[in-house]
């Protein structure tokens, strides 16, 4: 069992890093990654909302849809749940602790329509995860989407420097570092069978 | 004379003698092109010995690629309209350590191929020497065998003496993919004893990429980098170290997995680049034993046998960070908390 949970999170982390391996969630990822503060910022954001919502989706999917036979209206439904609770979140936080939401608010509704988050709830209900596995697998994405930002902020703050031709400053060469980042992920590949 | 005065914009543009470079401010007689020139010249006996022991097909594998790698270089860099500096050696270094990495089998487009992702991609469109990301001749590599795998993992067997034909058609796994495979007792029947097994992985009759068959020869070189201070011990005895305490924890045999593979020519030559290595001892510690440990991971329970390559350049993303966290404090401000 608790085997089963370590390898869905190293395999959602590493192996099938969403931004590396599955190509998800490239607006947040290039939008918020120039700077470390705000690349930091949005990781613990994002790990929290990803959290939540898997177990929220996990609760309406397994307990609600399957039992009414609605489970073809997955999609719409997730994209509700999420959109729903980050901006319940949202009105929450700026009512109850303004300092933080004047932190993390600006994040919040970037994930809103982040396609990680549609893709975790879709991918625990394709995979019949249980609730653990739901959650394990919301954690597992959270963090190895926020070891992507960090990497890539620390990355394009040294490219800052860097004498880049002038064509490729900016988003041009932030998409050639992706891409090389995804080429040395390669090298977890196979690393766990699932 | 009645020349008008040069403004202090002219000055600072023209006259390199007024130009300050970035500190710290001790001539020692080093250059760049110096240190490149030297560390090429350090991987000649493990070149000499790849060509002894596959053939000329071997030399030409070295030539195509460090050709096409200065020619790219050359190219590159009168595009991006910067002063041609092929002579500095790093495009020619670029290039020997790709042939290094490759079997001496390959076809002849490879090198060439992979050169240009090297020097093209990793390295000129991030400005040119000094502010690549990740090592471009293991970028090279990394994109060869994503393209190529077939090409990439098809080894052929050392001949035992100097031949001037082309390479063996006849081919072997090499010791790390048999004990991947296999497991360790097959690949011991494969030599007449441990001891018999060593000896031939230190000398380098085995199957495996130009550069890594003879772990000798590379420690030669080494030790000769070592001696003039070009590289130092922080980054490859961390490296080493860790691999082969990890391999004996995990029950698997430490010297097999040090002088195996690409390990050696890794951890001297290329986790070593000044560039794409953190620039603070205790980083350069932290990078080697990460290597390491990303090392072992991806040859006990990754899907490729040899993980060295992947795991310089999975610790080269880590640099930026490394250089961060082990930034030293002020001069001055010991204690008081510095804002990074």
């Amino acid at each position: 069992m608790l085997e089963d949970l370590g390898t869905i999170f190293i395999a959602s982390a590493l192996i099938n890093n969403f931004v590396f391996s599955r190509y998800l969630g490239l607006c947040i990822f290039f939008g918020v990654s120039k700077k470390m503060e705000t690349a930091v910022g949005m990781s613990m954001t994002f790990t929290a909302v990803m959290v939540i919502s898997a177990a929220l989706s996990w609760l309406v999917y397994n307990l609600v849809m399957l039992p009414a036979g609605l489970g073809f209206l997955k999609i719409v439904v997730f994209i509700g749940i999420v959109a729903g609770f980050v901006q319940g979140a949202d009105t929450v936080l700026k009512k109850i602790n303004p300092t933080l939401y004047h932190k993390l608010g600006i994040y919040l509704v970037l994930i809103t329509t982040n396609c990680i988050i549609l893709a975790v709830p879709v991918i625990s209900s394709d995979e019949k995860y249980n609730f653990m596995q739901a959650i394990t697998l919301g954690l597992g994405s959270g963090a190895g989407f926020s070891l992507a930002l960090i990497i890539m902020a620390s990355i394009r703050e040294r490219l800052e420097l860097a004498n880049v031709p002038k064509p490729f400053q900016g988003m041009p060469i932030a998409f050639i570092v992706t891409g090389l980042i995804a080429l040395a992920f390669l090298g977890f590949s196979g690393l766990i069978t699932v | 004379m009645d020349t008008p005065a040069k403004t202090p914009k002219d000055v600072s543009a023209g006259d390199a003698r007024l130009r300050a470079s970035v500190g710290p401010h001790i001539s020692s007689g080093e250059s760049v092109e110096h240190i490149m020139w030297t560390v090429s010249a350090a991987l000649l006996p493990a070149a000499a010995l790849s060509v002894y022991y596959f053939g000329v097909h071997s030399l030409l594998v070295m030539a195509v690629s460090i050709g096409s790698a200065v020619a790219f270089e050359a190219l590159a860099q009168r595009m991006a309209g910067q002063k041609v500096a092929v002579s500095d050696g790093s495009g020619f270094l670029t290039g020997l350590l790709l042939a290094m990495n490759l079997p001496a089998g390959v076809p002849l487009y490879l090198p060439v191929v992979g050169s240009a992702v090297a020097i093209i991609i990793t390295k000129q469109l991030f400005g040119g020497l000094g502010f690549n990301i990740f090592n471009p001749a293991l970028i090279g590599r990394a994109f060869l065998l994503a393209s190529w795998p077939r090409y990439m993992t098809t080894w052929p067997v050392p001949h035992d003496s100097l031949s001037l034909a082309s390479v063996d058609a006849t081919t072997a796994a090499t010791p790390l993919a048999i004990l991947k495979e296999e497991g360790y007792a097959r690949l011991l029947e494969h030599f007449a004893s441990r001891y018999d097994m060593y000896t031939q992985m230190i000398l380098g009759h085995r199957g495996g990429a130009l550069g890594e068959v003879s772990a000798i020869a590379l420690l030669f070189g080494a030790a000769y980098l070592l001696y003039k201070g070009y590289i130092t011990w922080h980054i490859p005895v961390s490296f080493i170290f860790t691999v082969g305490a990890l391999t004996w924890i995990f029950g698997g045999d430490p010297v097999l997995a040090v002088f195996s593979g690409g390990l050696i020519l890794g951890a001297f030559f290329m986790a070593t680049d000044y560039v794409t290595a953190p620039m603070l001892k205790k980083g350069q510690v932290a990078f080697g034993v990460g290597c390491g440990a990303l090392t072992v991971l991806i040859r006990l329970k990754g899907g490729y046998p040899e993980g060295v390559c992947y795991a310089i350049l999975l610790m080269n993303c880590f640099t930026p960070l490394l250089d961060r966290a082990f930034r030293p404090s002020k001069f001055g401000a010991a204690g008081a908390k510095v804002k990074v």
